[in-house]
């Protein structure tokens, strides 16, 4: 297999491309062609691996749940630990990359959007870390949900901008993002989270994220000597699972299974279940598949987990689903609630609500695999934001 | 990179200049003629319902409007400040879609032959599909069309339809476009140009009218078509000023704020009418 994509418009097939205001068009042209020179600049690269190691803490560990492939009784089961970096989730692999990436192009400020939270600290964090200044846009709901994270990121010096627009959650915190880069484009870098928006970010985010997949490669060959037979991610705009996938696209025999949310179950219409239940159209920048009505209005996402809440999906998923070389799925909120309390209590690991999606698709296949076979599962984030959300959901009252 | 899609702008030129008599040309020549900048209110339609919206095109053309501007509604509205979102919103809880669109345009155009231009995002469009939208715009009597969200880059999957259907494409140029792109952008520009008077949103900031003259002084001299200013002109104050060096002033959320106040009122029409033929008299004073 010989895959290559973006082209170099920055379509990944039909998907994809840079669907933005003139206003920011030459922005893009001009953080397309840093990137190109940074891509291929080895100090910039080294530097990049510098922070990766000293500051994010990799190379994440790549961990056998024993306990949990054995109560499943099937596939031995590996756990990839990207909630055990620094801020607690992947994020920070991306952000790390792109404020790099902003001191070279020499911009003053960051912005980022943020659903749960997690972006939104990741940014805030290595905003502190190279004394930028950073504006953080957040939907009202998420802020209800997520007021820890809000408090970490007013800690860490940014800014937080409460959006009430729209349905109040990630995509209006995109939409306001996009309103304020607009006016501030001269002197504004927006760090864009995951795999979305338009060309060049679901390109450099992916390039940035692959370090799970690259590591994850490597540290199972060293353990079983051979690939995984099936790598398991969850979705939302899909940053961590390209992260985990793209290391593998030209290895036929590693299945890729995504794991979208299915929030109260597909067929109710409540859910974030972009590719299982949506279609093509544009939206923030790029062609994908999105939640959306029969004239084209995006319409509400719903998930228990704030960061899988989106109505869209990266573009290069939405290619790998047409070209089949990845599967996508979708497990719903008890399901990933169920899998949250599992992971937790065979292994001694409370997930992210978004990380627990994933989980609840292993503990669906793995029963069915035989003992010789391995599922590597991205356990994308770690849980501590979420327990609130748990609490509610397990009618356990805090106060 | 970036590589641009020049091949395409050429096929769409060839139509544009087959379809050489269109009501958009027309107008800005007899503009000129008469040494008149073009008025160009934007209202966005369903807003507050349609037969209102019916009803303010009749008013905006009676009271000056030399062409009019359409918001098609759109749930994510990303260029349009708080004003236009409201707008927008409004329309569409009224149930506003493409083709009710459509078909307002077709009742407008049932004793009006004024220059419609609709303008919005993408999506809708995309969804409706492209084809088919090309022919039941030009059905309906549509000129133009202006999507913010659909650079020249990205043009060419609807530019052949559109121009088959004898549908201009409106370019939109930033202040941030750099000299030698605005030169490649103008000298293929159909319809007219609109320059983007700041880098922000609709409505967000009022203009700077002696920041943008050299601007689109130099932008007048790239293209052969007429080059419309917007974004942030509110007052009769604005649009005189504008009205020195552009070809056309379009004035959008200052407007769609008199909607909104008076959307459920019977003065709606008066103040519309008020307010358009404040902003009209204003150009004229130009002169």
């Amino acid at each position: 297999m010989n895959y290559q994509y973006p082209d170099e418009r920055g379509h990944f097939g039909q998907f994809g491309g840079r669907y933005v205001a003139e206003t920011l068009m030459p922005a893009l042209l001009e953080l397309e062609q840093a990137y190109a020179e940074v891509r291929q600049d080895p100090a910039f690269q080294q530097e990049f691996r510098y922070y990766l190691e000293h500051y994010v803490g990799r190379p994440s560990p790549l961990y056998y749940a024993r306990r949990l492939s054995e109560n499943l009784g099937g596939a031995k089961i590996y756990l990839k630990r990207e909630d055990l970096n620094h801020t607690g989730a992947h994020k920070v692999n991306n952000t790390v990359g792109q404020i790099l990436l902003a001191q070279r192009m020499g911009k003053k400020r960051v912005i980022a959007e943020t659903g749960a939270g997690q972006h939104g600290v990741a940014t805030a964090t290595v905003a502190a870390l190279f004394g930028m200044e950073c504006e953080v846009f957040m939907g009202k709901e998420d802020i209800r949900r997520q007021s820890l994270n809000v408090f970490r990121m007013k800690l860490l010096g940014a800014k937080v901008n409460e959006v009430t627009s729209g349905t109040a959650t990630l995509k209006d915190a995109m939409n306001d993002a996009l309103r304020h880069w607009v006016t501030h484009v001269r002197d504004t870098f927006y760090v864009i989270g995951t795999v979305a928006g338009p060309h060049p970010y679901p390109m450099l985010v992916r390039d940035f994220q692959s370090v799970i997949g690259q590591e994850a490669k490597q540290q199972l060959n060293a353990l079983e000597g051979r690939l995984p037979d099936v790598a398991i991610a969850c979705i939302g705009g899909g940053s961590n699972a390209i992260g985990l996938f793209y290391p593998f696209i030209n290895d036929p025999g590693v299945r890729l299974i995504g794991v979208e949310a299915a929030g109260l179950g597909v067929a109710t219409g409540k859910h974030a279940a972009s590719i299982s239940a949506g279609a093509p159209g544009v939206l923030h920048g790029n062609k994908t598949y999105l939640l959306q009505d029969d004239d084209g209005q995006i319409q509400h996402a719903h998930s228990i987990s704030a960061g899988l809440d989106y109505p869209g999906v990266g573009p290069e998923h939405a290619l790998l689903n047409d070209i089949k070389r990845a599967e996508y799925v979708a497990v719903t909120d008890q399901e990933a609630l169920d899998a949250f309390q599992k992971l937790t209590r065979t292994e001694g690991i409370i997930p992210a609500l978004e990380s627990a999606h994933a989980i609840a698709e292993v503990i669906k296949m793995a029963p069915g695999m035989s003992a010789d076979e391995v599922i590597l599962v991205n356990l994308s984030g770690r849980g501590d934001k979420d327990i609130h959300t748990v609490a509610d959901a397990l009618q356990v009252d805090l106060s | 990179m970036p590589t641009n899609t020049s091949s395409s702008f050429a096929a769409a030129d060839v139509f544009a200049e087959i379809k050489q008599m269109s009501r958009i040309d027309d107008t800005f020549r007899e503009l000129k003629k008469r040494g008149e900048t073009a008025l160009i209110p934007f209202i966005t339609a369903g807003d507050p319902d349609f037969a209102k919206t019916l009803e303010l095109v009749s008013t905006l053309e009676r009271s000056g409007a030399d062409l009019i501007e359409l918001g098609m509604p759109f749930s994510d509205p990303m260029a349009d400040g708080p004003t236009i979102q409201a707008s927008s919103e409004r329309a569409l809880a009224g149930g506003a879609s493409i083709s009710k669109v459509l078909d307002l345009v077709s009742a407008i155009r049932r004793d009006s032959q004024i220059p419609l231009v609709l303008m919005g995002y993408y999506n809708p469009i995309f969804c409706y599909g492209i084809k088919r939208f090309a022919q039941d715009a030009a059905n309906a009597g549509v000129d133009a069309l202006l999507l913010v969200d659909l650079p020249p880059e990205e043009r060419e999957e609807i530019a052949h339809d559109m121009a088959r259907a004898g549908i201009s494409l409106i370019t939109l140029l930033a202040p941030t476009t750099p000299p030698e792109r605005m030169e490649r952008l103008a000298a293929q520009a159909q319809g007219y140009l609109y320059y983007v008077s700041m880098t922000g949103v609709t409505g967000a900031q009022k203009v700077a009218p002696e920041g943008i003259r050299d601007a689109v002084e130099r932008l007048k001299k790239m293209t052969r078509v007429p080059v419309g200013v917007g974004f942030g002109i509110t007052t009769v104050e604005d649009a005189r000023a504008v009205g020195e060096f552009a070809d056309g002033v379009v004035v959008g959320s200052a407007l769609v704020k008199i909607i909104e106040e008076y959307g459920q009122h019977a003065q709606l029409f008066a103040k519309v009418a008020e307010f358009i033929s404040g902003l009209k008299r204003g150009l004229a004073a130009v002169q």
